[in-house]
């Protein structure tokens, strides 16, 4: 029997009133973090994919509503009060964005940062701070973390501060890590750098989930992924078996977008089309009409999800399998 | 032997030093005497990392900075911006796509209006019927529905301002086409779609490309001859296969490592083997090679004399004192 997750999440669904009406950002997600696993959550600008989890720690913009279902070890987050979702934010879920400078304070002193972001709630004393933090600060492979630590932000190049923000994330030591695009921002070889930390916080432990549009980054990092496309999960499966047999074709699509060191070099495949709007009501699955196997049924009806073992995908049409676990 | 369409030579860029601890009238040099070529109809990638000089090289080429020292040649013309008339003339058949495709396109002009604006600034071409006649034919030829010419910056995907971009760029026929990370803001899909439409375009008008960029894998599917970046010097500049194949250079090595690769057992196997060059923590040698802090292979002389760019043969050179020593076969 598979151990309880640590983030359950049904039936969630994400709206945003603008003109013109209203924005359907998510619509209907289930999906499960288990304890300990990276879970990987792929798909491409407008999927949908950040707002789940900012809908989640209760980070939504003004005009966004979130409705369904979303527990962390039982504490069901979707409308819990703000003070609650404060404390799941302070302590129990930690967040890096793309930008670490958002999560850094340019005037202040790394050390000072990343003691007070714990001390200031009295979450545990200075000196208890200090120490996790020097501690912190090797774990995510900063050289000489004491002296870095009367260094203000301005003095790190990219990669360094976006590790010393996964560092702040850690500090009150949260069950859960959400790494939003963390490398999106960073160069091919501080990028390798960062997936390296998060590989080895894995190893240690941390639940994670990695967020992100470039499948590519999550095949050395990731247990199981889950690729979304207009608001939904389309494909959710273990990392092996999804890279070398994605059931969803917009998976396949994606895998055959990514320009690879090892292919010929001629014609990239793209994937024709745009993903709907956010406007756009949508009728059938999301994906039919830049689909290449998509038949009438896939214009009509919205495809609801199937299971084998691991792996869920959510087409009329899906490939073949050429691949168990 | 013909002239090359764009040739740099002993190109230095140094920038005025600004912050606390910088004095009045220090500089930092961005490019320190680089040496480039590309031919008509050619393709040339440049790849480095943040802070590598790409960007200079190409406000360079534009004649946007002037050079401390050294040259840039169009077509055999050493630029000079004060010769209104050439400089005229180049921008047209030298054009740039940006990596924001936000950014470059006016908010305030529709689709089609900002790509009849290239069209009215560098041919003088005004009336309208041929106008829209050019208009729609470059929106075509970059694969966007006509329907889009009247929309906004704002109302469309990032993917079409990068066409619309493209467009702009494409319809005054440049013998030269810059992209500076033309596909970096987008995602992997359009990416793709824009990286195959740039491969057509050239196939189609024999348009040279110079195109900047720091994804390997990118620059392979659409150049001839890579130049690798570092700080502001060449360290490797071979034609495609040599370069992928047989990349002489450590610092190259390090960048291909760096790729991510979408297999996951490959990708695991990779990670543990990881080496340390990939660490980019450190500061760069006063002297020597400016390579040698995060190099695996440094030794003593590498830290004391700077290597200079040397033949390793298929029309390939770099700038390590250790190149021989390399195993040749490569990145397993």
């Amino acid at each position: 029997m598979a151990q309880a997750p640590l983030l359950a999440i049904d039936g969630l669904r994400v709206a945003f009133d603008a003109e013109g009406g209203t924005l359907q950002a998510v619509r209907g997600v289930a999906l499960d973090v288990r304890p300990g696993e990276c879970l990987a959550v792929v798909g491409e600008s407008g999927s949908g994919k950040s707002q789940l989890f900012l809908a989640c720690l209760g980070l939504l913009a003004e005009n966004g509503r979130a409705t369904g279902s979303a527990c962390l070890d039982g504490d069901e987050l979707i409308g819990s009060p703000e003070a609650q979702l404060e404390t799941v934010r302070g302590a129990r879920v930690g967040l890096v964005s793309q930008d670490p400078m958002n999560a850094l304070t340019p005037h202040l002193r790394i050390g000072a940062q990343l003691v007070e972001y714990v001390t200031d709630r009295g979450l545990m004393s200075r000196s208890q701070a200090r120490a996790r933090a020097l501690e912190l600060l090797g774990a995510v492979g900063i050289d000489d973390p004491e002296s870095r630590f009367g260094q203000y932000p301005h003095e790190l190049s990219g990669g360094q501060r976006q590790r010393v923000a996964i560092a702040m994330a850690l500090m009150p030591g949260p069950g859960l890590l959400v790494a939003d695009e963390p490398t999106t921002a960073l160069d091919v070889t501080v990028q390798a750098q960062v997936l390296q930390v998060l590989r080895r916080l894995r190893e240690g432990g941390l639940t994670i989930v990695l967020i992100t549009h470039d499948l590519a980054v999550v095949a050395g990092v990731a247990d199981r992924v889950a690729v979304m496309y207009a608001g939904v999960v389309v494909e959710l499966a273990p990392v092996a078996g999804l890279f070398a047999s994605p059931r969803h074709p917009y998976t396949r699509a994606l895998l055959d977008s990514i320009p690879r060191l090892d292919a010929p070099a001629d014609r990239l495949s793209g994937i024709e089309g745009q993903p709907p709007g956010p406007h756009e009501r949508i009728v059938g699955c999301a994906f039919a009409p830049r689909c290449r196997q998509a038949r009438d049924q896939c214009r009509r009806s919205e495809p609801a999800p199937q299971a084998a073992g691991e792996s869920v995908w959510a087409c009329h049409a899906p490939l073949p399998r050429g691949w168990t676990t | 032997m013909s002239t090359p369409l764009l040739e740099v030579r002993g190109l230095r860029v140094e920038y005025p030093a600004r912050g606390w601890g910088g004095r009045r009238g220090s500089v930092v040099p961005a490019l320190h005497g680089l040496d480039l070529a590309l031919d008509d109809g050619r393709s040339l990638g440049i790849v480095g990392e943040s802070g590598c000089g790409k960007s200079t090289l190409v406000r360079s080429a534009l004649g946007l900075v002037a050079p401390s020292d050294g040259e840039v040649r169009w077509r055999g013309w050493t630029v000079d911006t004060r010769d209104r008339a050439r400089m005229r003339q180049m921008r047209r058949e030298m054009q740039v796509v940006f990596q924001d495709p936000f950014g470059s396109l006016d908010p305030r002009l529709t689709a089609g209006e900002s790509v009849a604006e290239a069209l009215q600034a560098l041919e003088g071409v005004t009336d309208a019927a041929p106008t829209r006649q050019r208009v729609s034919a470059a929106f075509a030829a970059v694969g966007l529905d006509a329907s889009l010419a009247s929309r906004y910056p704002h109302e469309l995907s990032g993917g079409q301002c990068q066409r619309v971009a493209i467009a702009r760029a494409t319809i005054v026929r440049p013998r030269l086409l810059i992209c500076d990370e033309p596909v970096s803001a987008l995602d992997v899909s359009v990416q793709a779609q824009i990286v195959n439409l740039l491969a057509e375009l050239r196939r189609r008008d024999r348009t040279a490309l110079l195109f900047i960029s720091h994804n390997l894998a990118v620059v392979r599917h659409l150049c001839e001859e890579v130049a690798v970046l570092y700080l502001g010097r060449i360290v490797e500049r071979a034609p495609r296969d040599s370069l992928f194949l047989a990349p002489r250079h450590p610092y190259t090595r390090a960048l291909l490592a760096a790729v991510p690769d979408p297999d996951p057992g490959e990708a695991a196997r990779r990670s543990r083997a990881e080496s340390p060059t990939v660490v980019a923590d450190r500061l760069p040698a006063a002297g020597g090679c400016p390579f040698s802090p995060r190099c695996p292979l440094a030794v003593d002389r590498c830290r004391i004399e700077p290597p200079e760019l040397e033949s390793t043969g298929d029309g390939a050179v770099a700038a390590c004192h250790r190149w021989r020593e390399l195993p040749t076969a490569q990145l397993d």
